[in-house]
């Protein structure tokens, strides 16, 4: 089953071509390593993949919750298909509570209109107790019960990280997008990451795709994974067939010069 | 949770008190008419500052237009008591849900702008409305609107103001308010979160723009007369500075803004040449110590209902 079909994705951006042609089919249930030089893509793949931009050419189909063919997909739609991700730049609601940065990823979940807020009706009683109860109960999970009172920029870095992933789960997706999760963290930090990665994995039951720089990370927690150079998909396998792959060793390294 | 519901409980007492002393120092005379003019200009400031923090201080979309929005439900209310004769419950509600829908038709093509951007176009939609009434003839032109029957007291302001508070407090208060926040935090993580932005800004903008119409409503039926002029540039920036002066993104702020600087003003109305000068000062001095405005985001507990809420819900299921 796959969770992803990507057909003939391009993306140019005026004169750039920043995808070129790429076709690729995501596997239910798999970690997958999106990895390249700097500039390659990775980051607009992710932006096609949720709608912050659109296609120049080709198709997205996802298959998550149910099967959606779209050519144009609106960024606040990607949560109703089953999709959450996390940035590059952590993007937390700053001057939020931790538990409020996690409400906001339950939005789709809460049905209440404007008028039962105002007048406080049951509906509304009833379900904004869910969410706090459902909001602790995963800063739990987290180790983040205790401060779940703090303002979000008051944590931590590696709590940031974690918030941020705990809040894409909320809003309960089938296909996690992580951008870059270890940016910024010492080797016990992402040795740590790589475990809550495999844990959220089962708990969740998700797919993952994960951008990341730190090959130890990747080799060890992906399945398979994606190689981009200049916008093209230039392998796709396990990790023991991408770190001897010609192509990959040549686009990270550059290619040996011939002495005459 | 008894503890809880006896502050409730105390909270209304005292706001009953509150009006009824006011009402009864008013009918004896302690309060003149002159005190009593003050007291109408700090309520409907309440309300103009409460109803701009929705959109400037928690939304976070930087609007110069919100004495349009009072004009155009002054202007409702005017002609419905005024030219129709009709009650004033009906020109306060209608005079609200006119600027509400004129809020939102500015808003669907306007709050696609950002910070700058989206000033300059409030600021174009006020200078439209100014135009717009000056050159209407039905509504008495560059000239005024002559006439209005008087029919804000104080029962009317303290009503208006408490409801305003009110209905604010508790729309951020859920999971729409909390978007509408998110968006101001981080627009592309709220939208990647699933929320709508487009639609919690014109929201925003639509609920703001319902109690500035309020506002105007009360403004009209106060002072028999009103101009184009009175609801201009100036006059948003005036509603701005109270907003920034109590502190972005916080409705206690708001309040404790709007009373302050009118009660500043009405002690420099003696010293009409100082009056600017003094008023600026004092605001440069809040910039340069206080950025966030006096209270920053701090809210007083009245107002802090996050914990409140969770409180109450909790103590349902036991």
């Amino acid at each position: 089953m796959w969770a992803l079909s990507v057909n003939n994705l391009s993306k140019n951006f005026g004169g750039i071509k920043a995808i070129r042609n790429i076709n690729v089919n995501i596997e239910k249930g798999k970690i997958i390593g999106l990895i390249g030089p700097n500039g390659a893509g990775k980051t607009t793949f992710f932006n096609l993949l949720t709608g912050i931009y659109s296609p120049t050419t080709g198709e997205i189909i996802y298959n998550l919750n149910s099967e959606v063919r779209t050519k144009d997909l609106k960024p606040h739609k990607i949560v109703h298909y089953g999709i959450a991700r996390t940035f590059q730049n952590i993007r937390l609601f700053k001057e939020m509570t931790v538990l409020e940065n996690i409400l906001i990823g339950f939005h789709n979940r809460f049905k209440y209109g404007v008028g039962p807020a105002l007048l406080r009706l049951p509906s509304y009683l009833k379900s904004e107790k869910n969410a706090y109860e459902n909001a602790e109960e995963l800063l739990d999970k987290f180790n983040l019960l205790d401060k779940k009172d703090e303002l979000a920029k008051n944590l931590p870095y590696g709590d940031q990280r974690k918030l941020e992933i705990a809040r894409a789960l909320a809003a309960k997706p089938k296909l996690l997008l992580l951008d870059e999760p270890a940016a910024g963290m010492n080797p016990a930090e992402t040795k740590e990451l790589s475990e809550l990665i495999n844990w959220i994995r089962e708990a969740f039951d998700l797919t993952i795709i994960l951008i990341e720089h730190d090959m130890s990370l990747v080799m060890n927690i992906c399945e398979e994974i994606l190689v981009f150079d200049y916008g093209n998909l230039v392998a796709q396998g396990s990790p023991e067939e991408i770190q001897n792959n010609e192509r990959v060793i040549k686009a990270y390294l550059g290619e040996e010069v011939e002495e005459c | 949770m008894k503890s809880k519901v006896n502050k409730k409980i105390l909270n209304s007492v005292f706001l009953i008190a509150l009006y009824i002393l006011v009402q009864v120092m008013i009918n004896i005379g302690i309060i003149d008419s002159y005190y009593e003019l003050n007291l109408v200009i700090i309520g409907i400031n309440i309300i103009l500052a409460v109803s701009l923090n929705l959109i400037t201080g928690f939304t976070g979309q930087f609007s110069l237009g919100h004495a349009a929005f009072m004009s155009i439900g002054a202007y409702t209310s005017a002609v419905i008591t005024a030219k129709l004769n009709q009650p004033f419950i009906l020109a306060l509600i209608l005079s609200g849900i006119v600027a509400s829908i004129a809020g939102i038709l500015i808003g669907i093509p306007t709050l696609r702008l950002k910070g700058d951007y989206l000033a300059i176009a409030t600021l174009g939609f006020g200078e439209i409305v100014r135009v717009i009434a000056i050159n209407t003839d039905y509504i008495g032109g560059a000239i005024g609107f002559n006439d209005i029957p008087k029919y804000t007291n104080w029962t009317w302001i303290f009503v208006s103001v408490i409801v305003t508070i009110l209905l604010i407090n508790r729309f951020l208060n859920s999971y729409h308010g909390r978007a509408c926040i998110a968006i101001r935090e981080d627009e592309i993580a709220a939208e990647s979160m699933g929320i709508n932005t487009t639609f919690y800004k014109v929201l925003a903008f639509a609920i703001g723009a319902f109690f500035a119409g309020i506002a105007g409503s009360l403004y009209a039926n106060y002072f028999y007369f009103i101009k184009p002029d009175s609801f201009g540039f100036m006059k948003s920036i005036d509603i701005l500075v109270i907003v920034v002066f109590g502190g972005i993104g916080s409705t206690f702020g708001s309040i404790i803004g709007a009373v302050s600087l009118s009660i500043i003003s009405l002690f420099l109305q003696g010293i009409p040449e100082l009056r600017m000068v003094i008023y600026s000062v004092i605001l440069f001095v809040i910039m340069v110590y206080r950025q966030k405005g006096l209270l920053g985001k701090k809210e007083f507990k009245l107002f802090k209902n996050r914990k409140k809420v969770k409180l109450n819900v909790g103590a349902i299921s036991k």
